[in-house]
């Protein structure tokens, strides 16, 4: 495979746990944990795949991925989206804001990896 | 014959013995020797009121012009009587439960005490009432002129007789009519003096009768002879007028004032009327016994053209019978004045209550504020209206001429107050009629009998021209008083009390059902038509807690339960007693109804209060139906969005518990959706760490042991969190349990300082504490304490960032309380954020390394509440800086 991640979410034990998951897969994994910047890092680092955790620290990613999808560049980046709050409203929203797809915490590292490929393979 | 003096002096004797015997009466009631003066016989003999002059004179001339017809003026009242269980049982619960003082205040309580039906009511009874006392003045005169026969008939000195009667009667009336305000209106001394006047025309017309039958004729058989051989049709039966004139006599045997003050309000006890049920029945047989014969002898031996109203006078006077004549003199004379005193009393009580009274309120900017003044001012105006109904007679007397037949007046005034009888009816037996229902009846009734009845009294041309009664007014035929849309060939007494009543009882229904009864009324309309079930149960409630408890239930009803509680609570709260039930004082039940007032109106406020603290017959159960019943009124008035003031309160307060409401489920989900956040956060590494370990089994030693670890750590997190979360509800359910001992500020601070250090290990922390105040002895749960400063410390240590961290713990005294204060060399937390670091979940930076979910604070907030104390931001220290608010239940100095 050996495409590129970049993994936005700012709890270190799961930025580590993606990371293992993802790399040993033979993906290139890329974080950042700051969400006022992080529209910055995407730009910077041009990756095939964007994970967005929605709680970030200054910026929700809900509003990363509406700016990401304003610019056109960006339009079809492929964008997995992680939420602690497994409400109904919040899918609801991810699908409205254009989220390639969605997955609620505590996921499953297979579901994560099986996501992945699939997106990043279309 | 007698002369016009001897007569006289006779007369002002038999006045005196009444005087007499109404003082006596009186003084015996008021040291409580009621005895054998309260009792059914005389309560019977006081209901003969209802056989007026015109009954003593005038039925036999009404038996010598229609026969047996006169015999449905009793017939009416008869059945009324016999069936008293029906409606007089109810009436008169309801007169002594109700404190009714006469037939207006009854119709005016019904329909939510309301005056203007008292009024209309008291008009209506003025009205039908003046023509009849001036009757009993004409019958007096009349009786005085056949005694003096030639020997002057002036008019002027016949005025004279009626006046001097008419002043006489007034003197009486007023002397012991009003000689007390008793709230019952109850007057011994009258009832005993009719009672007495009942038993003396009894006994006069029964002399004149056998006279008439064994003095003047043979026998019984020999006065069958001379009834049939008479010219009078006994048995002409005209169906029609016969079952009017039973209606209207039953309906004004109800209806009339006179009536209605006998038997409702002199009423002595319950029980009276079942005696008399049967005895008034057989009272009115004796008295209409000897009628047809008095009758058919005056025809048969009276010269051609005598009166036939006065053949009871003249047909001893003829046979030189002068004691006979005399007694019967004696006998109209009662029947007269009994009529007009007890008459004159009954509509001063309802001219002075609704119509003089609240004039005189109005006038007065202070309303009723001296009791005494206004007593005085309800006897004056008694006095005023007695002597003013007496005149107002008096003048009808002068102005008609006493030219009518009696009978005829009588039965005007009988189709009178017989509206009233739809209200009445309709207000006992219906919880459905209205107070506008019943002043469309009595209007419409009021009307229809001034047009057909009472103008038309007056005679052809008198005040109605012959043209009116042959075309109609302005030439409408549809209005001809006699024969009402077409309806011609009636008699005119039938015509009249069948449009009267019907379109009375219509415009009654019709209004009723099309109007919205007041909360008052409702409360007065289920109390008077279920008075038994009201009043059956036993009374009261049991000591004042009860009552407190009673009012508790309904105040709960009516502003809601917490609402009411809370004024419960604070109100035994200053009464220094503990829960939900202070003692019901005067100042408590004024805070209540203004409580009250403000949801359900002042009146019904006033009326429900005092219906459970005054220990009125009307139940709980019944006042909580009521409300609720109100408060159905109130929904459904605002869907229909009617304006008053009170709903818009009442939709305000709906509005603002709604968005509270609204609030407090956003609140809800934002901490539903921060508890999942925080439980799943954990729980992501916890499961993706396992999962990674399960699945590769030639990890190396030192990432399998990493791994383990961070589910190891995330494992703590967690139960910390679950910890903090049971914590936190237990202190915001006030559920804790407090472990107060005593123990030395200085302590408390020791174990927080060690626990922390234990936490902290090797990272250098300097922690610097003075040891000034720190001596003092606080009785608090030092635990929850430590609790608080071991948070603080924590919180410091997690925070602050500068690179050689320092915490100073400083006690001290702000605002007489003992403080202590931590501060610490950080940037401090920003001004916006200060109020907010309290809350739950409240993190002001992001730093998860922390570990924390942001739940401390609060818990030390609920904590130092608990204890009595308080935590807040310390502002404009250089660092962080909290300080706690030591509870100073019990410092002691050591």
């Amino acid at each position: 495979m050996g495409g590129s991640v970049l993994l936005i979410e700012d709890e270190p034990n799961i930025i580590e746990a993606i990371r293992f998951i993802l790399s040993r897969d033979g993906w290139r994994v890329d974080t950042h944990s700051d969400g006022l910047t992080a529209l910055d890092a995407v730009r910077a680092r041009r990756p095939d795949l964007v994970v967005l955790d929605v709680m970030l620290p200054n910026r929700s990613g809900y509003d990363i991925l509406h700016d990401l999808r304003e610019d056109p560049e960006f339009k079809e980046l492929p964008v997995l989206m992680l939420t602690a709050r497994g409400q109904k409203k919040d899918r609801e929203l991810a699908e409205k804001l254009g989220a390639s797809s969605f997955m609620t915490k505590p996921f499953s590292n297979g579901e994560v990896l099986a996501t992945v490929r699939a997106l990043v393979g279309k | 014959m007698l002369s016009f003096n001897a007569l006289a002096l006779i007369s002002v004797l038999y006045v005196a013995l009444l005087f007499a015997v109404a003082f006596w009466a009186d003084k015996r009631a008021e040291r409580g020797q009621g005895g054998w003066l309260r009792s059914p016989l005389v309560y019977t003999l006081s209901l003969s009121i209802y056989c007026t002059a015109w009954t003593f004179y005038g039925a036999v001339g009404y038996a010598a012009r229609s026969g047996l017809e006169f015999a449905t003026i009793y017939l009416g009242p008869t059945l009324v009587m016999v069936g008293w269980w029906v409606l007089l049982r109810r009436l008169v619960r309801i007169g002594k439960t109700q404190r009714i003082t006469s037939i207006a205040d009854l119709i005016s309580s019904r329909y939510g005490k309301s005056n203007m039906l008292g009024v209309l009511v008291t008009l209506l009874a003025v009205a039908g009432t003046t023509p009849y006392i001036a009757l009993q003045l004409q019958s007096v005169t009349l009786s005085f002129a056949v005694f003096m026969g030639g020997q002057s008939n002036a008019p002027e000195d016949l005025a004279a007789v009626a006046l001097w009667v008419a002043f006489g009667l007034a003197v009486f009336t007023i002397l012991f009519g009003t000689r007390n305000l008793d709230v019952e209106e109850r007057h011994h001394g009258i009832v005993m003096a009719i009672a007495l006047e009942a038993v003396v025309k009894l006994i006069a017309l029964l002399a004149v009768g056998i006279f008439a039958v064994f003095w003047i004729g043979s026998g019984p058989s020999d006065m069958m002879a001379r009834i049939d051989a008479s010219p009078i049709d006994v048995w002409a039966l005209q169906p029609d007028r016969w079952m009017t004139m039973i209606f209207l006599s039953a309906a004004a045997f109800i209806c009339l004032p006179r009536m209605f003050q006998v038997m409702v309000v002199e009423n002595e006890h319950e029980r009276h009327l079942s005696t008399a049920a049967w005895a008034f029945p057989v009272y009115l047989f004796l008295i209409s016994l000897f009628v047809i014969p008095i009758a058919v002898v005056g025809l048969s031996v009276m010269p051609e053209g005598s009166n036939p109203d006065l053949f009871v006078l003249t047909l001893p006077l003829a046979f030189d019978q002068n004691a006979l004549a005399t007694l019967a003199f004696l006998g109209g004379f009662s029947s007269a004045t009994s009529m007009v005193i007890v008459a004159s009393i009954a509509l001063a009580t309802m001219v002075s209550n609704h119509i003089v009274m609240p004039i005189w309120l109005s006038t007065r900017s202070g309303g009723a504020t001296v009791s005494g003044d206004v007593r005085d001012v309800v006897i004056f105006s008694r006095r005023a209206s007695i002597a003013g109904i007496l005149i107002l007679g008096f003048l009808y007397f002068r102005l008609s001429g006493g030219g009518a037949a009696l009978a005829s007046i009588g039965l005007v005034a009988f189709v009178g107050v017989s509206q009233v009888l739809p209200a009445l009816i309709g207000g006992i037996f219906w919880r459905g009629a209205t107070r506008i229902g019943a002043a469309a009846g009595l209007a419409t009734g009021f009307v229809l009998w001034i047009w057909t009845s009472f103008l038309p009294s007056f005679g052809d041309g008198a005040i109605l021209s012959a043209s009116v009664f042959q075309e109609g007014p302005f030439g409408i035929a549809m209005l001809r008083p006699n024969a009402l849309f077409w309806i011609d060939g009636l008699d005119p007494l039938v015509h009249s009390v069948l449009w009267s009543m019907a379109l009375n009882t219509l415009a009654f229904c019709v209004f009723s059902l099309m109007s919205f009864p007041s909360p008052l009324e409702r409360l007065q309309g289920a109390t008077f038509v279920n008075i038994f079930r009201y009043s059956d149960r036993a009374r009261g409630w049991a000591g004042r807690a009860a009552e407190a408890e009673d009012l508790l239930m309904m105040a709960q009803r009516i502003i809601g339960p917490g609402v009411a509680q809370r004024i419960f609570e604070s109100e035994a709260a200053t009464q220094g007693k503990q829960g939900y039930l202070p003692d019901v004082t005067p100042d408590f039940m004024d805070r209540l109804e203004r409580e009250l007032a403000g949801s359900v109106g002042a009146a019904t406020a006033h009326a429900m209060i005092a219906q459970i603290t005054g220990g009125a017959s009307v139940t709980v159960e019944d006042l909580i139906r009521v409300a609720d019943e109100a408060q159905q009124i109130l929904e459904y008035s605002n869907q229909l969005e009617a304006k008053s003031a009170e709903q818009e309160r009442t939709a305000r307060q709906l509005r603002e518990a709604n968005e509270k409401l609204l609030a407090l489920s956003v609140q809800k989900d934002g901490f539903l959706s921060q508890i999942s956040h925080e439980l799943r956060t954990p729980m992501t590494s916890i499961r993706s760490f396992s999962e990674i370990l399960m699945g590769d089994t030639s990890m190396e030693a030192g990432d399998r042991l990493r791994y383990s670890r961070i589910i190891h750590d995330e494992t703590k997190r967690l139960t910390r969190l679950l910890d903090d979360l049971l914590d936190l509800s237990v202190l915001e359910n006030g559920q804790v349990t407090l472990n107060m001992d005593e123990e030395t500020l200085g302590a408390v601070l020791d174990r927080a300082v060690a626990a922390m250090e234990v936490a902290t290990g090797a990272r250098h922390f300097a922690i610097e504490r003075s040891g000034d105040g720190e001596d003092v002895v606080l009785f608090t749960d030092s635990d929850r304490l430590a609790q608080v400063f071991i948070n603080l410390i924590a919180n410091a240590l997690k925070y602050c960032e500068n690179p050689s961290p320092k915490l100073t713990i400083k006690v001290g005294q702000a605002a007489g309380q003992r403080v202590v204060d931590f501060v610490d060399n950080g940037k401090g937390i920003p001004t916006e954020a200060q109020t907010l670091i309290f809350e739950k979940f409240a993190r002001v930076s992001d730093n998860h390394a922390a570990g924390g979910a942001g739940l401390g604070l609060a818990i030390c907030r609920e904590v130092m509440t608990r204890l009595g104390g308080s935590i807040v931001y310390l502002p404009g220290q250089g660092g962080a800086a909290f300080r706690v608010v030591v509870p100073d239940a019990k410092v002691k100095a050591t």
